[in-house]
């Protein structure tokens, strides 16, 4: 048995192993990449930049346990430059699963900053309906969300008293800017859809990596203002927020294992190709 | 790493990993438990998000006001309805009142369709038509080119000035492929191959962004397995 022969009939199990490696070589002896940061990253980063003190933004964190590797980087890092530049979030979700992250999330970053439930931030908890969801929030959050996720009365809680001019926020209209950091359906794709020219929000996005290639159009048609894709959006906004975290760590396995995968495909293509030819000339 | 969820967190997660070594019954069981919990999960959410404050409290406070003292508040008996939908639903399973399923399946069917189709036009269609009217070279390209400073910045400009081209002979290109009342031979042939050539650009993009994601959820369980449990260090 020749050496490509016998790399056609390796075990696959040699490949799984071989990316364990590259994937836990770069974590485990530190090694850190270079993060460049793409104009959807600088979008996204600029949209929150423009943002005062005082102001609103309504957080759509759409996403379950299963999108949790690529986007509760992105979510921390979106909370620590909102509460750094003391803008008030009414955050909620559409993803059944959704409310424990979230809320572990509020609870690992606004202690950081010293910020108080109800008055620099707020968590409606889930609710049932998809796009019919987002539409009504577009008329009336109280309506859809009469409670919070602790079941505390939405009028009780200032900070839904703090939109323009003193006015209640009862509306996706009254807050500065829509994010959505979003695995699935319902997510981007749908608050663009429903919401996002229906009632003129600005809204940015981050998204899984999977999803990113679709929702690149909605960037250029100028539909998002900024769009973080995967870890490696993550990763570059962590880089432009100077607050390096997970999602740069990851880079550089996440490069080497890419890397792997290339050299793989280009093996595994050489090696079939190479032993059909040598067939042929057998037979 | 005392945390006794951080241990079963950890189990779980290796007893899963354990299917890449080969198909054996600490997988079987792993993945039975998760099946179940998520069941579980998904149940007792939408029971306590969805049916009992938008079906049993509106339908029980409505009937009680109708069939006791007070006045029943109309949007209260109008879940009434939603009820009877509801149980239209299950009667798909009646070979004799199947029929009735079709009412809320109607009713659902339209009320998304409705939805979908503003959304696609005002969201997707007519903007994405508007973004793709463009003119060939983008305005400013020329004088980006003349102001820029250095190789790559040179190259980048350079390459800005057929950006719109490629985009504009990408799209037509694509259609030309899904138009299939004209035949493809000849120059329309031609056209559809470098459409094929543009879809699989992008289906590489969208390939190379899925194994990203893949990796993503594999470094999360290794960063969890590395740092949370066993305690070293690799963050930050």
């Amino acid at each position: 048995m020749s050496l490509t022969q016998r790399i056609e009939a390796l075990d696959r199990r040699w490949i799984f192993l071989l990316m364990l490696f590259s994937m836990s070589f770069p974590l485990i002896v530190h090694i850190r990449l270079p993060v460049r940061t793409s104009p959807e990253a600088r979008g996204f980063y600029e949209s929150i930049e423009a943002l005062h003190a005082g102001d609103v933004v309504y957080l759509a964190s759409d996403y379950d346990p299963g999108g949790k590797a690529e986007l509760e980087p992105m979510l921390l890092a979106v909370l620590d430059h909102l509460f750094r530049k003391d803008v008030k979030i009414v955050g909620a979700t559409l993803w059944p699963a959704g409310s424990p992250l979230l809320e572990r999330a509020y609870k690992t970053v606004a202690p950081k900053y010293n910020k108080t439930y109800g008055v620099d931030y707020v968590h409606l908890g889930f609710k049932e309906g998809k796009e019919n969801v987002m539409v009504q929030l577009g008329k009336s959050i109280r309506e859809v969300f009469p409670v919070d996720y602790y079941g505390t009365k939405l009028d009780s809680l200032p900070l839904m008293h703090s939109g323009f001019n003193g006015n209640p926020i009862d509306k996706l209209g009254d807050t500065k800017l829509l994010v959505n950091i979003s695995i699935g359906y319902p997510g981007t794709k749908e608050w663009v859809q429903q919401v996002r020219g229906r009632f003129q929000m600005k809204m940015i996005s981050g998204c899984a990596a999977v999803s990113a290639p679709e929702y690149f159009p909605y960037v250029q048609s100028g539909q998002l203002s900024g769009l973080l894709g995967g870890l490696a959006g993550a990763a570059e906004y962590e880089q432009l927020i100077g607050r390096p975290g997970w999602g740069v760590t990851g880079m550089a396995a996440q490069s080497l294992s890419h890397v792997t995968i290339v050299l793989l495909i280009l093996v595994g293509n050489f090696v079939y190709f190479w032993n059909r030819r040598k067939g042929a000339a057998r037979s | 790493m005392n945390d006794p969820w951080i241990w079963i967190e950890a189990i779980m997660t290796l007893a899963i990993l354990s299917y890449l070594y080969k198909d054996n019954p600490i997988y079987k069981a792993a993945e039975y438990l998760f099946v179940g919990v998520a069941s579980g999960f998904y149940l007792s959410t939408y029971f306590q998000n969805v049916l009992v404050p938008n079906l049993f409290v509106p339908v029980w406070r409505g009937t009680s006001a109708l069939f006791g003292p007070g006045t029943p508040a109309v949007t209260d008996l109008v879940r009434v309805t939603s009820l009877v939908l509801a149980i239209f639903m299950f009667m798909r399973f009646s070979p004799r009142g199947a029929w009735l399923s079709r009412w809320p399946l109607g009713a659902l069917v339209g009320a998304y369709a409705g939805l979908a189709v503003i959304g696609l036009a005002q969201g997707d269609l007519i903007p994405q038509i508007d973004s793709n009217l463009l003119p060939l070279v983008a305005p400013g390209a020329w004088k980006t080119l003349a102001g820029a400073q250095g190789v790559a910045q040179g190259m980048a400009a350079f390459l800005g000035l057929f950006s719109n081209i490629v985009l504009i002979v990408g799209l037509l290109a694509t259609l030309v492929y899904f138009f299939f009342s004209l035949e493809h031979r000849g120059f329309a042939g031609k056209t559809a191959k470098l459409g094929i050539y543009f879809l699989m650009i992008s289906f590489g993009a969208s390939y190379g962004f899925t194994v990203m994601a893949r990796i993503s959820l594999a470094l999360d369980r290794l960063r969890f397995l590395f740092e949370d449990w066993l305690g070293i260090h690799i963050s930050g």
